[in-house]
C-alpha cells in the first residue's frame, strides 16, 4: 500500500513535507491561498459534524418515545402499531441473534480464506485473485442478495431445514417445523455478506506480520498449520478479533437482504427455524407508513438503539485493526 | 539416546499426528475457502439465467404496466431515470465535499491532531448503517419538507457516497510524489495551484477509481431510498416528488406473487450488477500496480 510508483527516486518522504509551509505569502497569491486553505477546513469539519448532526437529529425525533417508554423499551415484547404500544425486544433480540449466527458462520470461513490466500499454500498468481473474488462479494448489492436468498437459497436450504428439525427437534434451537424463511437462513444470508469483511482485514493483518516470525517458526521444525496456530494468529489476533467485530458492525445494520428472508415475525422464538425480525427490517418494513408521531418515535428510538450499537462496535474495531497494523510495522 | 531411536526420527520427522494434522488442516481450509467462492458463483449464474432473457429493449423504455394485464409493454425505463437522478444528485454532494476534505486531509493537515478525529469520523462514518442513514434524511428532508423526494433519496445517497470518495481520494493523493510538490513551490505556484495543476492531475486516476466505486455502490443502495424518495409507478415528476429507484423496484417486486414482476426484478438486477462488476473490476485493473507487491 504504502510502495510509492519510483521508489528509487523517491529520496524526498512525506515527513519532509511537515514544518515545511507552501502556502503562498505574498501578491494575489496569498489571497486565493488563504481562502482555499480555510474553504478546505471548513469543508473537513462540516463532514465530522455530519456524524454529530446525525445523531442529534434522531435523538431528538426519538424523544417522545424515549420520555413514554423509557428505558422499558428495551426489554418490552409488545409492538402494536393501532394501540401505540411499543417495545423492542424482538427486534433486539433478532438482530443480535441473526449476526451472532452470521459471525459463527463467517469468522472460520474467513480465517480459512486468509489464510489461504496470504500463506504460501497456492503459487503467488492464484491468490490474489481468489481474494478479489471474495471480496467481490461485498460489492453485490444487498437487495440482489436478498432477491437470490428468496428464489435460491430458501429453496435449497429447505430440505436441510426439515431435516434439521425431523433429527434434532429435542434440541431446542431447532424445535419447530420450518416454513421457508427463518432465522438460520438470515444468519446465513448475512455470513455470506460479511464474509468478504472478515476475509480481507484478516489477510491484510496476516501479510503485515513480518516474515522473519514464519521463518524462525519454521526452523525450529514447526508445520505450516503448527505455525499458523501458535505464532501467526496469536500475532494477529488483535486485527482478527477487529475485522470479526468490523464484520459484526455491518451484520447488525444490514437490512435488505435480511429483511427479504427472516420472515418478518414479531414473536421471540428459541428456535432457528422459526422466522424473526431485526430492527432493521422493522425500519424498513414500516417507516413509509408510519404517520403516527409516536409510531416514528418508536422507530427512530429502534434507529438509536441501532445506531449506538453499530457506533461503538465500529469504533472498537477500528482501534483494534489500528492497533495491530501499528505494531506490524514496527 | 540409542542409535536405532535416531534413525527413523532423521528418515520421518513428523510424527503421524503431525502429519495427519497439517494435511487434515490444509483440507479443511480448502474446503472452507471454496465454500466463500459458492454464492458469488451462484448467484452470478443465477442473475444471468433468469435476468439476460428479459433483458429486451422494450423493458428499458417503458413503464411499469399495470398487474395482470398482458400485451401492454412492461418496463422499468422510470426506475432507470430516478436511479440515474438521484445518484446525479448524490454526486453533485458527495465528490466536491469528499475531494475537499480528502485533499485537507492529505495536503494540508500533516501531523495535526484533526486530521486523526477527521478520518476516524470518516471510518466510522463508513461504517453506519446504510438504513440509519435513510432515517436520517427522512428526519432531515421528508419531514421537513413533508413529502418523499428525489432530493431526499439524492440526500441520503451522499452520505453513503461520501467516506467512500474522501478514503479514496486521500489514498490517492497520498500516492504523489512529494518531490512533485515541492517542485511546483519551487516555480512559484501558489498552495491552490499546486493542488489543482499538480497533485490532483497526477493523481486523476485514482480519484477517478474511487468516485466510480463510489457512484456504484450508491446505485445499488436500497435501504437509504425506501422511506425517503418511495417509488413511482410514473415517470420523473419533480426533484419533490417521490420518484423510482432500480433497487427499490427489484425489492418491491421480488417478494411480488406476479412471475412477470419476478422477472422485471431479475432483469433489474442484472444491470445493477453488470454496472457494479464492471466497475470493481476496472478499477482493480487500474490500481493493480499498487498491489503488485503483495
Amino acid at each position: 500500500m504504502t510502495a510509492s510508483p519510483e521508489p528509487a527516486k523517491k529520496s524526498i518522504s512525506r515527513d519532509m513535507l511537515q514544518g515545511v509551509n507552501l502556502t503562498g505569502q505574498e501578491g494575489n497569491h496569498s489571497l486565493v491561498d488563504q481562502g482555499f486553505t480555510w474553504l478546505v477546513q471548513g469543508v473537513s469539519v462540516s463532514v465530522v459534524v455530519i456524524l454529530g448532526w446525525m445523531s442529534w437529529v434522531i435523538f431528538g425525533q426519538a424523544r417522545p418515545a424515549i420520555e413514554q417508554f423509557g428505558l422499558g423499551f428495551l426489554w418490552t415484547q409488545n409492538w402494536d402499531v393501532n394501540e401505540l404500544v411499543f417495545g423492542a425486544l424482538p427486534y433486539i433480540y433478532g438482530t443480535l441473534v441473526s449476526s451472532a449466527i452470521a459471525l459463527f458462520i463467517a469468522l472460520p470461513i474467513g480465517l480459512a480464506v486468509a489464510i489461504v490466500t496470504s500463506e504460501s499454500f497456492l503459487p503467488p498468481w492464484l491468490r490474489s485473485p481468489i481474494a478479489f473474488i471474495v471480496e467481490l462479494i461485498a460489492a453485490i448489492p444487498s437487495v440482489i442478495v436478498g432477491l437470490w436468498g428468496i428464489f435460491v437459497l430458501i429453496p435449497f436450504l429447505q430440505p436441510i431445514q426439515q431435516w434439521l428439525f425431523q433429527h434434532f427437534s429435542w434440541i431446542p434451537i431447532f424445535n419447530s417445523e420450518p416454513a421457508g424463511p427463518s432465522m438460520l437462513i438470515a444468519g446465513i444470508i448475512l455470513a455470506i455478506m460479511i464474509l468478504p469483511t472478515i476475509a480481507a482485514i484478516s489477510r491484510d493483518v496476516l501479510i503485515a506480520i513480518p516474515k522473519e516470525l514464519r521463518s524462525a517458526s519454521a526452523s525450529l521444525g514447526a508445520t505450516p498449520w503448527e505455525t499458523t496456530f501458535r505464532v501467526l494468529l496469536p500475532s494477529a489476533i488483535s486485527g482478527i478479533l477487529g475485522a470479526a467485530m468490523l464484520g459484526l458492525g455491518r451484520a447488525l445494520g444490514e437490512t435488505m437482504a435480511v429483511t427479504m428472508v427472516i420472515g418478518n415475525s414479531d414473536q421471540i422464538s428459541l428456535s432457528l427455524l422459526d422466522p424473526g425480525n431485526t430492527i432493521p427490517a422493522l425500519l424498513a418494513n414500516q417507516f413509509a407508513e408510519a404517520s403516527d408521531g409516536l409510531h416514528i418515535g418508536a422507530l427512530m428510538y429502534l434507529a438509536l438503539i441501532l445506531f449506538a450499537l453499530t457506533l461503538i462496535v465500529n469504533m472498537i474495531a477500528i482501534v483494534m485493526v489500528k492497533f495491530l497494523s501499528a505494531n506490524g510495522q514496527s | 539416546m540409542k542409535q536405532t531411536s535416531i534413525t527413523p526420527e532423521l528418515c520421518r520427522p513428523l510424527s503421524p499426528a503431525r502429519t495427519v494434522f497439517n494435511y487434515g488442516m490444509t483440507t479443511i481450509a480448502f474446503l472452507l475457502s471454496g465454500l466463500a467462492l459458492l454464492p458469488l458463483l451462484a448467484i452470478l449464474l443465477e442473475i444471468l439465467r433468469q435476468g439476460v432473457p428479459g433483458l429486451k429493449w422494450e423493458v428499458l423504455t417503458n413503464l411499469p404496466a399495470p398487474v395482470g394485464m398482458e400485451g401492454v409493454p412492461n418496463g422499468f425505463a422510470n426506475a432507470i431515470v430516478g436511479t440515474l437522478i438521484m445518484v446525479g444528485i448524490a454526486s453533485l454532494i458527495s465528490i466536491p465535499v469528499g475531494i475537499l476534505t480528502a485533499i485537507y486531509l492529505a495536503e494540508f493537515s500533516q501531523g495535526k491532531a484533526i486530521a486523526q478525529l477527521i478520518r476516524f469520523v470518516v471510518t466510522v462514518l463508513s461504517g453506519v448503517p446504510s438504513i440509519v442513514v435513510g432515517v436520517f434524511a427522512y428526519a432531515v428532508v421528508v419531514l421537513t419538507v413533508k413529502g418523499f423526494s428525489a432530493l431526499a433519496g439524492g440526500f441520503a445517497l451522499s452520505i453513503i457516497m461520501l467516506p467512500i470518495v474522501i478514503l479514496a481520494t486521500e489514498e490517492a493523493l497520498k500516492l504523489v510524489p512529494t518531490s512533485l510538490r515541492l517542485a511546483s513551490s519551487a516555480l512559484g505556484a501558489s498552495r491552490f495551484q499546486t493542488v489543482f495543476r499538480v497533485t490532483i492531475a497526477t493523481a486523476l486516476p485514482g480519484i477517478t477509481t474511487g468516485v466510480l466505486l463510489a457512484v456504484a455502490r450508491a446505485s445499488g443502495e436500497t435501504a437509504p431510498l425506501l422511506f425517503t424518495a418511495l417509488f413511482s409507478q410514473n415517470w420523473f415528476e419533480g426533484l419533490t416528488s417521490p420518484t423510482a429507484s432500480l433497487s427499490v423496484m427489484i425489492y418491491n417486486y421480488a417478494s411480488s406473487a406476479y412471475a412477470e414482476q419476478n422477472k422485471l426484478a431479475w432483469s433489474a438486477s442484472v444491470i445493477l450488477v453488470g454496472i457494479v462488476l464492471f466497475v470493481n473490476i476496472a478499477s482493480r485493473i487500474v490500481t493493480s500496480n499498487r498491489f503488485k507487491n503483495r
